[in-house]
Formats: C-alpha cells, structure tokens, sequence
C-alpha cells in the first residue's frame, strides 16, 4: 500500500479504457486502486507538497515554537536545556528602542519606495503606450535590463556610485549650484555611515530603478485592453488627456494597480539584499530595517534564535495581513477558475 | 530689404496647426523617452565603463565616462582569482551554474506534475490548495532562514550546493504551479482523449501531446526558476559561511565587496560578469517572459 503510494504516476493515469499490461499484476492493482479512489490528482500533487511542507512550512512551525522559547547556542548543543519562556521575547522586542527605529525605517522606506516605483512605473507605462514601435522597443529594453540585473550586482553598482571616495554622484553634487543641491559639503559625503535617511535615499532610488520596469511592463499589457473607442468617445465629448486617465484608463486598470501595489508593498516591506549591501553589512545600528534588525539578532554573536524567531513571526503576520488582501484581490480577478 | 510684413505671411490653417501639434508631441515623447532610456542605462554603463578603466583612472579627480585607456587588467585580475583571493570568477560561475540548472529542472517537474493535477481534475482542497501556494509564496525568506539554518546544519546540508539547491526548488514551486497550470488548462482535453482512444498508454499521452503542447509555459517558468536561484542572496549568504569554494556569484561578489581595499575595478568586473548571462538570457527570452511574468503576477 505504502509503495504504491510513493509511486505517483503521471497525468492521465485514472484513464479509463486500457487493459492492464500482463505480467504486472502488483502496478495493475495500484492502477485499479488509484482509479477507483480517485487518487491521481492527489499523488501528482504529493512531490510539491512534501516540497513546500519541508521547506516552507515547517520552518514556519519551528519558528513559531522558538518564539516562545530560549533558543540559542547552549540549546542547540544541549548544553542546557530548551525552556519556555511565554512571550518573553516579545515583551523584550516590544522594550527595545532599535526595534521601533527598524520598524519606523522599514514602514517610512515602503512607503516612499512604493510610492515612488508605482508613479514612475506607470509614467513610464504610459510612455511606452504613446510611442512609436522603435522608440517603445528601445525603452523597453533599456527598462528590462535594469529589471534584469541582479540585486547583489546592482546594489555593489550603486555602493561604487555614491562612494564618497571617487564616486561619481558626490562628484557631481558637488559641482553642482548650492541653491539647487543644499549647503552640504558634498564631496567626501558618506551616504552609508550618514545615518537611516541618505543611506535609504540611496537604497530607494535603487529599488526604484529595479522595480518600475515590472511596474511599467504590467501597466503597458492593461493598457492594451483598455479599447480605443472608449478614450477616443471621451475626447470627441472634449475630455483632455488627464480626464480620460482619470475616467476611463484608471477605473478599468484598477484591479491591476491593486495587485501591483500589494505586491510593492510586500517587497519593499522585505527587502534585505539592498539593504544589507548598502548600510554596511549589519554594521550600522541605527540604519537596520527589520530584515537586518531580526538577522542581527538570529545569527550576529550570540545568537538568540528565540528573539529571532519573535521577529520572522511578527514580520510573516503583518505580511500576512497584506497578503489577504492581495488573496482577496486575486480572488476576485478569477484567479482560482 | 524690406521687412516681411506680418499680414504678408500665410497664416498656417487649422489643418497644418493640427499637424505641427501632433509632430510637436511625437518629438516632445520620443524626447522623453530617450531621456529615460539614457538614466535607465547609465548605472549599467557605468558598471561596465568602471570594469575596463585602469585604476588610476577609476579614482581619478575628475572621472571620466568612457575609459581613456580600456583595460582587460581587472577582467583578468577576477579571472586569475587573484584579486579576491578565494579563487577564479569560473570557480563560481561553475557554483551558480550547477544551482541554477539543477533548481530549474527539479522545480519543472514537480511543479508540471502539479499543475497537471490542478488543471485537469476536481478534487476536494483543490481550492485550498491554490490559495496555499498564494500565501506561501509571500512568507518572507527572512522568516524562515532561522529554522531552515537549524534544520540544514542537523542535515548536514549546510556549505553545500544541494542544499541550496532543495530550498530553491522549493521557494520557486509556488509561482511556477500558478503560472504553469493556466498553460495546461489550454492543451484541449479532446486531443488527450482522442489519443487514448487510439490505445495511447499515459505516458505516451503527456510526451506525445501534452508535454509539447505545454513546453512554452514550461519555459516561462524556467526563467521564473532560474532567476529566482541565479539572483538569491540571503540564504546563500547564510548557508555557505565561511566555505569559500561553494560560494555562488553573489556571494562572491559580497565577499569580494566587503573585503574592502577599495577594488572598484575587479569588483565592478566580477558584477559585470555576474550579470551578462541574466541579462543576455532575458533579453532572448524578453517576449515570452514579459507575457509570462506578466500573466503569472497580474492574474494572480
């Protein structure tokens, strides 16, 4: 019974109208047991399952249980024993003034950073939209290469950029009018030991720079739906082309912008590899996102994988709340016909 | 000379003024879109400038944006290993190359299997199903790292390339399933039937005619696999340590960026070289993907 189980057979297996093959009597019976419970679809779905299960959700378990727990080295090697410590960890996270200037960082950096992608991205969107088959293949090409690049690529790129030693946009600001760039001495200026706000300026420009051309690509194919007619029976009643925005292209595009700005949500919400990169490692406090700020105490000496496992389970539940609402969104587009 | 006398000159009809607005606007867009093809490209270009300047000139006082004397010198600096000192830039390439290709496929057969069975049967918890691989699909990598490092250290999975490789099938599983199956909901069921009625076994069914059929949903999200493991970051960083040799690209380039010494040169050559095949894979796949990607993200 077990081994017939583990042995999921492909597609259309529960098809009717073959005889068995002679001289299997043993896969003719898992045949004839798999047709008549019905188990094709179940034993097609079991190698994604153990997958995810392993991998995605009982690590999710594990974290939940260490939450509550003193986790850390001497329990790991058991050295001393695993004590439950009811929500001390979160009663010690919620007492910890870096976690409410990581939780500020990240809410304020998704917020401009999202707002920021999705208008530029939608600009852009509607740029391709206007021009000529060339002109739009040419932006469109730049705009995937941009997308293309690898986070750990682009953020060392942007690192170099804003180098106060020899980076070209401190150079630059620096040769540039006071009234137009502040009094600040630029040359030399240190965008990553500066403090959270140039080090996450340069952070959202980056992720800017990465995320409108998914923005724009998206926005380009729902424009595409929208019919011509409709646009031009505004303008013939007179409306300009910020009305029919407004009116016309916006309503109908609305389930698209909602999706997209969830999704910005929960990756601007997340973002490590940036952040990391360009605030120095974890080697500035005071610029930790809650990324940074729950690696920082999972893995930085002594680790503390209760403390830890307290922040993968508050960040997974405010992502959580934001995901139904992209669940919600989906659902309502027909996803799940 | 007489001076042209305002009355003298042709007033331009309503006709030729609709015209000249309309070149007016063609040329005003075509404007801004170079302008945003140019800030678009330029970190590319700078990237790619900074790997072929001599270092003098890379922390030269005033820069340069092109070269004055192009060198391979920080090519073959990364390529010789030793401006890293923890090996050649093939070393890694090899690592990610390996990752990457064994995600794509592990990943593309499970998820074909299973979207096989959630597009062409009814089942109970087929909507449960569905809506878990949503949700799971947003549990943040950060979340998980804690446990996955525990449970991989008592596996003895840690510092080495399959145990990469099992997390990034995994995390790719959810999005390639939703993608895959709106292709094979479109393969028509009549074509699988008829081909049983002619005395097709199963197996000849899915590679004879649905495998085919379904190849260039497979493809859509390959490239979804294959970018998601080429580009991962946290638990690569996480997982190899300190165990050099098993370094992928990006952490290699992260080793390279922290060892500090200022290398803008071969760092930006090793980027460079990290960077060409993504970027080269997406722009012959650019069509398909934008579709793919597009249709996987938008419609759910």
């Amino acid at each position: 019974m077990v081994d017939t189980i583990t042995n999921p057979s492909p597609a259309p297996a529960a098809r009717p109208a073959r005889a068995p093959r002679p001289g299997s009597a043993p896969a003719a019976r898992a045949r004839a047991l798999i047709r008549r419970y019905r188990l094709a679809p179940y034993l097609l779905l079991l190698p994604s399952m153990v997958a995810i299960a392993l991998v995605l959700l009982w690590p999710v378990v594990q974290v939940t249980l260490y939450s509550f727990q003193n986790y850390g080295l001497p329990q790991t090697d058991g050295a001393a024993p695993v004590q439950w410590v009811g929500l001390g960890n979160f009663t010690s996270t919620f007492a910890d003034p870096e976690f409410w200037l990581a939780l500020r960082i990240t809410v304020l950096f998704a917020a401009a950073a999202v707002t920021l992608t999705l208008l530029a991205g939608t600009l852009v969107g509607l740029l391709l939209h206007q021009l000529g088959r060339v002109m739009s293949g040419i932006v469109g090409t730049a705009a995937l290469l941009a997308w293309a690049t690898p986070p750990v690529s682009a953020s060392v790129l942007f690192y170099w950029l804003f180098n106060p030693d020899g980076g070209l946009v401190d150079w630059t600001l620096a040769r540039l009018p006071h009234w137009l760039v502040g009094s600040t001495d630029w040359a030399g200026f240190n965008w990553t030991t500066g403090g959270a706000l140039p080090a996450y300026a340069v952070v959202t420009l980056l992720v800017v720079w990465q995320g409108f051309p998914f923005i724009a690509v998206s926005v380009l194919a729902g424009l595409k739906t929208v019919p011509a007619e409709l646009l031009e029976a505004a303008r013939v009643d007179g409306a300009g082309a910020w009305h029919g925005f407004w009116r016309i292209t916006f309503p109908l595009l609305k389930p698209i912008f909602l999706v997209l700005l969830l999704l910005s949500v929960i990756w601007d919400f997340n973002v490590f590899t940036q952040t990391y990169l360009l605030t120095g490692g974890l080697g500035n406090r005071d610029e930790f996102n809650l990324s940074l700020y729950l690696y920082d105490k999972a893995f930085t000496f002594p680790p503390s994988y209760g403390l830890g496992g307290a922040l993968a389970l508050i960040l997974t539940v405010i992502l959580l709340i934001i995901t139904v609402g992209y669940v919600r969104a989906s659902v309502r587009q027909g996803a799940l016909t | 000379m007489t001076a042209p006398s305002l009355t003298s000159v042709r007033r331009p009809g309503p006709r030729t003024r609709a015209r000249a607005a309309r070149k007016t606007k063609a040329f005003s867009l075509n404007a801004l879109g170079v302008l945003v093809a140019l800030l678009t490209l330029f970190p590319i270009f700078w990237m790619i400038s900074t790997a072929f300047k001599p270092s003098q000139e890379i922390y030269s006082l005033t820069p340069r944006l092109l070269p004055a004397h192009p060198t391979l010198g920080n090519f073959s600096a990364v390529m010789s290993g030793q401006a890293s000192g923890i090996g050649s830039v093939w070393l890694f390439f090899r690592n990610s190359l390996l990752v990457t290709v064994s995600t794509v496929v592990l990943a593309s057969v499970i998820s074909l299997l299973a979207s096989v069975a959630v597009a062409r049967f009814r089942f109970r918890f087929r909507a449960s199903y569905l809506i878990m691989l949503l949700i799971v699909q947003m549990i943040p990598g950060q979340a998980l790292i804690i446990a996955l490092f525990l449970d991989f250290n008592r596996l003895n999975l840690l510092q080495s390339l399959p145990g990469l490789v099992l997390v990034y099938a995994a995390q790719a599983l959810p999005v390639s399933i939703w993608m895959l199956r709106n292709f094979v909901a479109t393969v028509p069921r009549e074509l699988e039937e008829a081909a049983a009625v002619d005395g097709a076994g199963s197996l000849r069914i899915f590679w004879r005619i649905l495998f085919p059929l379904v190849a260039p949903g497979l493809i859509a999200t390959s490239i979804f696999s294959f970018i998601t493991a080429y580009n991962e970051f946290i638990v690569a960083l996480t997982f190899l340590g300190q165990a050099h040799s098993d370094y992928t690209l990006p952490i290699y380039v992260t080793f390279f960026f922290n060892r500090g010494g200022a290398q803008w040169g071969p760092i930006m050559a090793a980027s460079t070289l990290y960077t060409i095949p993504v970027v080269v894979f997406f722009l012959i796949v650019q069509r398909r993907m934008t579709s793919g990607l597009v249709a996987g993200a938008v419609k759910g």
